[in-house]
């Protein structure tokens, strides 16, 4: 089957962020950005399913500005075989992104869509969700674990009491965990590959979807900062000021 | 404005991340009903009845809910929603799963994981592992929001007498399908409504390590335990201990963090605990910045004589 993978562009998950003075954004010129670490564990499940047969073609999708096609080419060096870059000026809600998903389905028939649970630039975790509530699909969230079983794929996930495992009906959306892999590093030779690998670029009017925001940001600010405080020499000494402030008894 | 809030419990009792979500519901203004969706559920129906500030119960007592299933949960939401103006449920795995599908069923952007009601369209949200705090207004008639629910306080748990209602759905969606669950099971508190925590890192070196050195310290404080990505990562300990962006948020009284070096990562999920200790040989760790109390030192003989000392 046909698998498809959408990928983001984010703020490297090593870069500390800092909020604009004029506190309309956050800084992101001459920032390092990659592919959201969440969506390169599901490029990596979507290379294993094909390495093992059961997966025939991996389809990698970015919504973004131009310079998402970077990110499409990592997935491509990964082992994707071909990209498609729907061009935006700035980044869309996840409901926008999930309609432009389900539009794009809707021509590749994909029997699976695998992307991250969450990006860690809004840390919204909700597009794979909205995705398979707008195809009528089901969802396999927090994925940790992916297994065919005839025609039904088993997902275990990541639940807050431990891990449950799910059968779903295919087509099927899965949003990855941290657990579900470990992405390799793409081979200097397969870096090469990609560049000739195909993306086909795209526009949201080309699906004749609306992506225009639901959300008004009014501002973004600095969390309350957390004074650093002070370093203890003994055990006894850490015991007595715990006491002090009454954490503990 | 009238306000439905999905209760997450275990079929006799409520969790405490609903008693969250009932105070954040309240805040939007009008009235606060709860959906107590699963199978067996009187008793948590009762219990939530009793939840002040809740003017209504709704009970879906259905062997299509009995596991939460997103598919089936999704439509029965986007039904009753026809009589509310939003739909806030606790920003959980069950809540964090199935919200974004009643939003985009309703055509809504949802508005995840939100630490504060400036207006019943206006919330502040976390982004970027909480190193910024958006301000974000919404536009759509409907609202559907999930709560980090150590951002509000919790409802009191009685006190309340609301009316039951027992409601009906389309029952199950044949898209998905339980199969197992490996839960956890401790005797400890509840990791996300514990008043102390002690969490281990990868500095710990194995999961007898958390047994014999985390495991007494807890004991001795009535502690819930967690932990770091690494160490879970390294398979020290199951992954629903694990605190940070993407795994518990937490915001307990105390937190001890022993051998944790306090990635951004880890940092976005503790950095609300009201004191935090710090136990690591690298004096130069991240975790010193946002410390209360830190010490330097090797966490296998810090822990020990903190335990035994206490």
């Amino acid at each position: 089957m046909k698998v498809l993978v959408p990928v983001k562009r984010v703020v490297d998950a090593n870069v500390k962020v800092r909020v604009k003075a004029d506190q309309t954004g956050v800084e992101l010129a001459n920032v390092k950005m990659s592919m959201n670490p969440f969506d390169e564990i599901a490029v990596e499940e979507a290379v294993r399913l094909k390495e093992k047969g059961i997966a025939s073609e991996i389809v990698v999708v970015s919504i973004g500005e131009a310079k998402a096609s970077e990110t499409l080419r990592t997935a491509l060096a990964m082992g994707a075989d071909r990209g498609i870059l729907v061009k935006t000026d700035s980044a869309p809600e996840p409901l926008g992104v999930a309609k432009l998903l389900s539009k794009i389905v809707g021509e590749e028939a994909p029997g699976l869509v695998i992307m991250g649970k969450q990006a860690i630039d809004d840390d919204s975790n909700q597009t794979g969700q909205m995705l398979a509530a707008l195809l009528g699909w089901a969802q396999g969230t927090f994925a940790s674990k992916v297994e065919q079983d005839g025609d039904k794929l088993n997902v275990t996930r990541e639940v807050d009491g431990g891990l449950e495992t799910l059968a779903l009906k295919l087509p099927a959306v899965v949003t990855t965990d941290l657990r579900l892999n470990e992405p390799r590093y793409a081979s200097l030779p397969n870096i090469m590959k990609a560049k000739s690998k195909p993306i086909a670029e795209k526009t949201p009017e080309d699906y004749g979807v609306d992506i225009a925001p639901r959300l008004k940001t009014l501002k973004v600010s600095e969390p309350p900062k957390r004074q650093a405080g002070i370093k203890v020499e003994t055990v006894d000494e850490l015991i007595g000021k715990l006491k002090e402030v009454g954490a503990i008894a | 404005m009238s306000v439905l809030v999905l209760a997450e419990h275990d079929n006799n009792t409520l969790k405490d991340a609903t008693l969250a979500a009932v105070t954040a519901a309240g805040q939007l203004g009008g009235e606060v009903h709860l959906l107590v969706a699963g199978q067996g559920v009187a008793g948590a129906a009762q219990a939530a009845a009793a939840v002040a500030g809740v003017a209504k119960v709704l009970v879906a007592d259905d062997a299509a809910y009995a596991n939460q299933l997103a598919e089936n949960l999704a439509p029965l939401l986007v039904d009753l929603m026809a009589g509310y103006d939003a739909l806030v449920a606790p920003a959980t795995s069950a809540g964090k799963n199935v919200a974004p599908r009643v939003a985009a069923l309703l055509d809504v952007a949802q508005v995840s994981d939100i630490i504060a009601v400036d207006s019943p369209d206006t919330f502040q949200r976390p982004i970027y592992a909480g190193n910024a705090v958006a301000t974000v207004q919404s536009s759509d008639a409907k609202k559907v929001i999930t709560v980090r629910t150590t951002a509000f306080a919790k409802a009191a748990a009685t006190g309340g007498s609301a009316a039951t209602e027992n409601v009906a759905g389309k029952g199950d969606a044949g898209l998905s399908s339980f199969v197992g669950a490996e839960l956890s099971q401790s005797d400890r508190p509840e990791l996300t409504s514990a008043k102390v925590i002690v969490s281990g890192g990868r500095a710990l070196g194995s999961a007898e390590a958390f047994q014999t050195v985390i495991e007494p310290l807890a004991d001795k404080l009535g502690a819930a335990i967690g932990a770091s990505r690494a160490a879970v990562d390294a398979g020290y300990m199951p992954n629903d201990y694990q605190v940070g962006q993407t795994g518990k948020i937490v915001a307990p009284e105390l937190y001890i963090a022993a051998g944790i070096s306090g990635a951004i990562q880890h940092l976005a999920g503790m950095k609300d605990s009201k004191v935090i200790v710090a136990i690591n040989k690298d004096e130069e760790a991240p975790i010193f910045q946002v410390a209360d109390f830190g010490i330097v030192g090797d966490l296998f003989q810090i822990v020990p004589e903190m335990t035994s000392k206490l």
